[in-house]
């Protein structure tokens, strides 16, 4: 079952982090941003789970519970505030909701 | 009886704290009521322990009504003393006080303000009581600086006016360098003897000290500087003409009667401690004369009926220190009451005049007044009369004639002492008959509106029979020889002591004064009455109107003051109006906010800038943490 190296799985992980966090810097629309969140988490994930293989053990694969299940959670909250968002300004352009700047 | 003792200034003090709480409230009866005769019960009390004091003659009376605080060994009490010097003040404080009241009804009777007028003269009337019952100096100085704001309070009665507010201000002020003084006199009194109590400091004073002591002569100096700001002497008199902007009755009660008076009681009632400075009585009989001249000239030249009165209150304050200082004490004191009355009559009637006149106070418009208003210039003559020392009939002349004999006879008066006393006395008939001559004589220059009744009519009536028989209570030695008052005073005061062989001439002096006091009334009505020509030749004259102008404007001390003191505090005030040491402290402000304006751009409220902001922080944590 050692099919995947654990460095091929981790730099799968790195890219996909990588990848995530750079989007939610520069998509606008919070719903792909919100997305993008989701692809950091899965690829924290990910890593641990590649790291679980590689001590055979299940604790990585416990935690990636850990995070699937707050990830819902953080949507939930995170749709309920896009449609707040969408109902107060009717766009999905996050750099209008800047009223609190200064 | 001695335990109402209390009641007296408490009686006021009660009056003045329900007219402030309840006087928008309560009819205008009920406010007259509560304002005079709160005062007059204080006067019965007054009569009636006068007569218990007479009768039993005991030394003092003296009640402790609390202990007022204890403080590291200083423990001074609310106690009252009561002695003959006391008994004058307080006299003089609840009658004339009381007439006045009495008179303040019908004067203040329009004002919309009536229950604050009575609340503020209750006050009065109750700091002053203190001021003179107080058995130790703090307390003194309690009601000291509680007459100096009613003061205050009473000459910016009338405050919609800004020049009143001013004039208000200006007393408060002046009078508060001498308080100044006076506060740093007592400290040093307090180091000396450990406590304030007056009787103590009497008593240990003069164990404590040699006669010309440095420090008796320092402390002696700063009392006489508290004294001086108070009863408006030189240097400090330049708050009481402009004091004349509150009502009448005020200036009667506060600024004739009693409160510029509260320096003569000072100065007797620490007498112990100038006697061991004889430097310093030396300067208060110095101060004096050159008082009671400046102002004499001074209200030669006034026009404005109330500043003549004004002026020649300053004077003849300055005859009481006059006689304070040859140590004539109860020569003051004498003519302390005797002042009393016949100023506060001459105030009073002044009242009734504006009051007729529709609040007109320049002279040159008034005239003719002795047919329409009868009482008012019949009582006014007595009361100028008495001003002017009329020989014989008069109180004033029984009063001052002693002070101008003692500057002679007594072991330390001087001839120039005299001959300023006898220059003043002159100058004194001069401007009390011009102003005789112009209110009532001539041709009536404004109608007369409203005629004073009964609330204004008594209180003339009793102060002017006060002015003509107070002053039989002291008669010179060749002329009746009644000694009342002295012997009344004697236990509390030293008797001067007369240089022996002098009292063959005291008679010719008595001559002398007479004469002078005849004439000046005879140069008032030759140029004023039966020779106005001779008037209008000095007013052609131009160095007589320089002079004129120079005396009507006080000697010039207000502008000697502005450009002395007040120019260049203003001009330093304009200078430092951004305040140099304040500048560093603005400047730390300064910078601080400006960081914070600089953190304050990275709020831009865009969630892209903040995750950006997070992964920047978040790299630079891991890479210290992996690089270190």
């Amino acid at each position: 079952m050692n099919a995947v190296s654990m460095e091929a799985g981790l730099l799968l992980a790195g890219i996909l982090f990588l990848l995530g966090m750079i989007s939610v810097m520069i998509r606008r629309n919070i719903i792909f941003m919100l997305i993008s969140v989701e692809i950091m988490l899965n690829a924290a994930g990910l890593a641990f789970i590649v790291a679980g293989s590689r001590w055979v053990q299940p604790d990585g694969q416990i935690m990636f519970i850990f995070i699937l299940t707050m990830a819902a959670a953080e949507v939930s909250v995170g749709l309920a505030l896009i449609l707040q968002i969408y109902h107060q300004l009717k766009t999905l352009n996050s750099d209008t909701a800047n009223f609190m700047k200064g | 009886m001695a335990d109402l003792l209390w009641l007296i200034p408490a009686l006021p003090f009660a009056g003045a704290l329900l007219l402030v709480l309840f006087g928008n409230r309560i009819s205008r009866g009920l406010v007259t009521a509560i304002g005079a005769g709160s005062v007059g019960i204080s006067a019965a009390i007054t009569l009636l322990l006068g007569i218990e004091y007479l009768s039993s003659q005991p030394a003092y009376y003296h009640q402790e009504v609390w202990n007022w605080f204890n403080v590291a060994g200083f423990n001074p009490s609310i106690a009252f003393h009561l002695d003959a010097l006391s008994m004058v003040f307080i006299f003089v404080i609840t009658f004339v006080g009381f007439l006045i009241h009495v008179y303040s009804t019908e004067y203040m009777a329009e004002d919309a303000d009536y229950s604050r007028f009575f609340a503020c003269m209750n006050l009065f009337v109750g700091s002053m009581l203190v001021l003179v019952m107080a058995d130790n100096l703090l307390l003194l100085y309690l009601g000291w600086e509680g007459v100096g704001l009613c003061s205050y309070l009473l000459i910016g009665f009338w405050y919609k006016e800004p020049a009143n507010g001013y004039a208000a201000r200006k007393a408060f002020i002046i009078t508060r360098v001498g308080d100044t003084a006076m506060a740093i006199g007592l400290f040093m009194l307090f180091q000396a003897f450990g406590t304030l109590h007056i009787q103590t400091i009497s008593t240990e004073a003069v164990q404590l000290w040699d006669t010309g002591a440095q420090m008796a002569v320092i402390i002696a100096f700063l009392l006489l500087g508290g004294a001086v700001g108070k009863s408006g002497q030189l240097p400090l008199q330049t708050w009481l003409p402009d004091a004349m902007a509150g009502p009448t009755p005020v200036s009667a009660l506060i600024h004739a009667a009693t409160m510029v008076t509260a320096g003569v009681y000072l100065i007797a009632r620490m007498h112990v401690i100038f006697e061991l400075a004889p430097v310093a009585m030396m300067a208060v009989a110095a101060i004096g004369a050159v008082t009671l001249l400046i102002a004499g000239f001074a209200a030669l030249t006034q026009y404005d009926l109330k500043r003549v009165l004004a002026y020649s209150t300053i004077s003849q304050i300055g005859y009481m220190f006059l006689a304070l200082g040859v140590g004539a004490w109860s020569a003051g004191v004498f003519h302390f009451m005797i002042h009393a009355f016949f100023k506060a009559l001459l105030f009073l009637c002044a009242g009734a005049i504006i009051l007729a006149l529709h609040h007109e106070q320049d002279m040159r418009k008034m005239g003719g007044l002795r047919t329409s208003m009868p009482v008012v210039f019949w009582t006014f003559l007595i009361g100028a009369a008495s001003l002017a020392a009329f020989p014989l009939v008069s109180a004033g002349f029984y009063s001052k004639d002693q002070i101008l004999w003692l500057q002679l006879a007594g072991e330390n008066g001087s001839v120039w002492l005299y001959a300023a006393g006898l220059l003043g006395a002159f100058v004194t008939s001069i401007y009390t008959f011009r102003m005789v001559f112009i209110t009532f004589y001539g041709k009536a220059k404004t109608h007369v509106g409203h005629q004073p009744t009964m609330a204004i009519k008594v209180p003339l009536i009793i102060l002017a029979v006060l002015s003509l028989v107070g002053g039989f209570i002291e008669l010179p030695h060749n002329f009746g020889h009644v000694v009342l008052f002295s012997d009344f005073l004697s236990p509390i005061l030293p008797t001067i002591s007369v240089v022996p062989g002098f009292d063959q001439y005291e008679w010719m002096l008595q001559l002398l004064a007479a004469v002078v006091s005849l004439s000046g009334i005879y140069i008032a009505y030759l140029f004023y009455i039966s020779k106005p020509e001779l008037l209008a030749s000095i007013h052609r004259s131009s160095t007589a109107m320089a002079v004129h102008r120079f005396w009507h404007s006080g000697w010039g001390f207000d502008k000697l003051y502005d450009i002395l003191l007040v120019r260049p505090y203003v001009f330093l005030a304009n200078v430092n109006k951004r305040d140099v040491i304040d500048g560093f402290y603005t400047g730390l402000a300064r910078v601080t906010e400006g960081f914070h304006m600089m953190l304050s751009e990275t709020q831009s409220g865009v969630l892209r800038n903040y995750v950006a902001g997070v992964v920047v922080g978040a790299i630079m944590i891991l890479t210290i943490s992996i690089f270190l």
